[in-house]
């Protein structure tokens, strides 16, 4: 019997290689060094970072969390250490990972605030990666850039002249037709998309009649959402020609395919994290077996192999 | 230590008093290593609900044991009762910092003047019994508070450390009738100095803060939040102190009363 070669589960998203694609989603993974007793974080495809602005923020007031039906909302605010901060005391644990590193970005006031980062980050050669976060909904704002096809562009191809690094942006759930906001972010030089961020969404005491979130309203996350992320995914994979990474409500390795399937070509794994701070690794191996399984050899087979159903 | 993420055999699971239960976990690790007022996160069940783990404070430890003492109030904790002994739980502990006491039990002579006093109201009692079995040696005098006679909890545990026990209820129905910040008011008043642990509802912790703050005297508060992670990643529960917010799975639960904004 011939031996059967390794599933090659490499992914390269815009000039960044990845050597699997299962990576964490910011927000959910700190800047990596809360889960260092817990895994070997080399072997991640990938980590995102907590989302840091230009200036330091303490974000939203108690409570921040609380669980809902299969998830949770979130009103955490993006609370950061600022750029200076994070350069100063996080990026040198993140530096020695030997891992792509990729730092979410956002802007608290004026979209110029992403111009002041990019530079700044473009600067960094242990930096792999720059993730757009255009689509925090705890921010207070009655409107996101990623809920808009045009200011997607527009700050997109801002952004895109200040950097040559892989330039990711990451996108709302919270809208009409995510695929032309996909296609927007495309058409603006985005090298990949990130697909979905939270759903907004409330809870509510009825024993005291009062929001369970101290900001009224959060993100809900967990595998509550992963259907819509799925179909998201979907839907913009068929518009779309870059990489899509598939997030939401991902918690083991058949959650993951549903999002490779779909059309992602990588995934990130956010609310999991915090139950099964391992589970990242536990799905790279799910995958490694079901690609053996089904004779796939790359992954790139596996993406967006969609069947139709047949009777 | 680092906190681990493990499975811990279940030895027994056993209810005590109407939504009072004991949980006692195999672990000699996290017996051998757990302070007081550290908790474990516990993922009651395999499946989704709930999702999140529940951050349960250490009440004793033993041997290779961990007892845990829970209210089943809640999904989380109603899931956890159903617990049979001989299943696996998988359990991430021990998070969080506890109480310090250690200058407590290196200082030498009586402690006649310098009295520890542990403060506790309501489920409050479970991390405390843990710390008044680590501080026996300087003889802490426990006050607890409850509703009624019928809520009163642990009381024989601190006894049988050798505490001296003092009791409030609302209703009067045992001890002290007022609030066991009322009781403190006066067990003060006898005392020349003395070191307060407290842990129990917020409104409590603030009248014991109140209290320590005016006498200037420290106190060791054990707060509690809510939690998505427990082992500071998602930053959901924090608490409002003078350097900031902070997180209380983190930097916590226990603070320094005088640190926290009230």
């Amino acid at each position: 019997m011939v031996k059967k070669a390794q599933p090659d589960l490499s992914v390269t998203l815009g000039n960044v290689k990845l050597a699997n694609p299962v990576m964490v989603a910011s927000g959910t993974f700190g800047y990596a060094e809360e889960f260092k007793g817990f895994m070997p974080l080399k072997k991640l495809g990938a980590v995102v970072t907590k989302t840091i602005t230009v200036l330091p923020r303490q974000g939203n007031q108690a409570p921040r969390t609380c669980e809902t039906p299969a998830g949770m909302l979130n009103s955490i605010g993006l609370e950061n250490p600022g750029i200076d901060k994070f350069i100063k005391e996080k990026l040198g644990f993140l530096e020695k990972l030997r891992v792509p590193i990729i730092v979410s970005i956002a802007a608290e006031h004026d979209p110029a605030e992403f111009f002041v980062l990019a530079k700044r980050l473009d600067a960094i050669s242990a930096i792999s990666a720059i993730e757009l976060n255009i689509s925090c909904p705890n921010l207070h704002k009655n409107k996101l850039i990623s809920q808009d096809s045009q200011e997607t562009f527009q700050l997109v191809s801002s952004v895109r002249k200040l950097t040559n690094k892989c330039l990711i942006t990451k996108l709302s759930p919270n809208v009409t037709a995510i695929s032309e906001i996909a296609l927007a972010a495309q058409n603006a030089g985005s090298d990949a998309v990130s697909l979905v961020n939270t759903l907004t969404g409330m809870s509510i005491d009825v024993h005291k009649r009062a929001p369970k979130l101290g900001s009224w309203v959060g993100g809900l996350s967990g595998p509550a959402i992963r259907p819509v992320a799925v179909r998201m995914v979907w839907e913009a994979y068929r518009k779309i020609k870059i990489p899509i990474i598939g997030m939401g409500g991902i918690i083991d390795t058949a959650s993951a395919l549903e999002f490779f399937i779909a059309g992602a070509a990588a995934v990130s794994v956010g609310t999991a994290n915090f139950i099964n701070p391992k589970v990242t690794l536990e799905i790279i191996a799910g995958l490694k077996q079901y690609m053996a399984q089904h004779d796939i050899r790359s992954l790139s087979d596996l993406t967006g192999s969609l069947k139709a159903c047949k009777d | 230590m680092l906190p681990l993420q493990t499975k811990a055999k279940i030895i027994a699971n056993k209810k005590i008093k109407e939504r009072y239960w004991h949980l006692e976990l195999e672990s000699t690790l996290l017996a051998r290593s757990a302070e007081p007022g550290q908790f474990i996160n516990i993922k009651v069940s395999a499946g989704l609900e709930p999702l999140l783990r529940r951050p349960i404070s250490i009440h004793k430890t033993s041997g290779k044991k961990v007892k845990l003492f829970y209210e089943a109030l809640g999904v989380g904790t109603q899931v956890l009762s159903s617990r049979q002994p001989g299943e696996l739980l998988d359990i991430i502990g021990p998070l969080g910092n506890g109480f310090k006491y250690r200058h407590l039990v290196k200082a030498t002579g009586t402690s006649g003047k310098h009295q520890s006093i542990i403060i506790a109201g309501g489920m409050g009692v479970a991390p405390l019994v843990f710390l008044a079995e680590k501080i026996r040696p300087k003889k802490p005098l426990v006050l607890i508070g409850a509703k009624t006679k019928q809520c009163v909890l642990c009381a024989d545990d601190f006894r049988a450390l050798g505490c001296k026990v003092s009791i409030a209820t609302d209703d009067g129905s045992q001890g002290f009738k007022g609030t066991v910040a009322d009781l403190l008011k006066n067990v003060l008043g006898q005392q020349d100095s003395a070191e307060l642990f407290s842990c129990g509802p917020h409104r409590m912790l603030k009248a014991v803060a109140e209290i320590a703050r005016e006498k200037q005297i420290p106190l060791q508060c054990s707060l509690e939040e809510h939690m998505s992670c427990g082992f500071g990643a998602c930053l959901g529960c924090v608490v409002a102190t003078k350097s900031g917010y902070q997180r209380v799975c983190q930097e916590g639960p226990v603070f320094p009363a005088e640190e926290l904004i009230w």
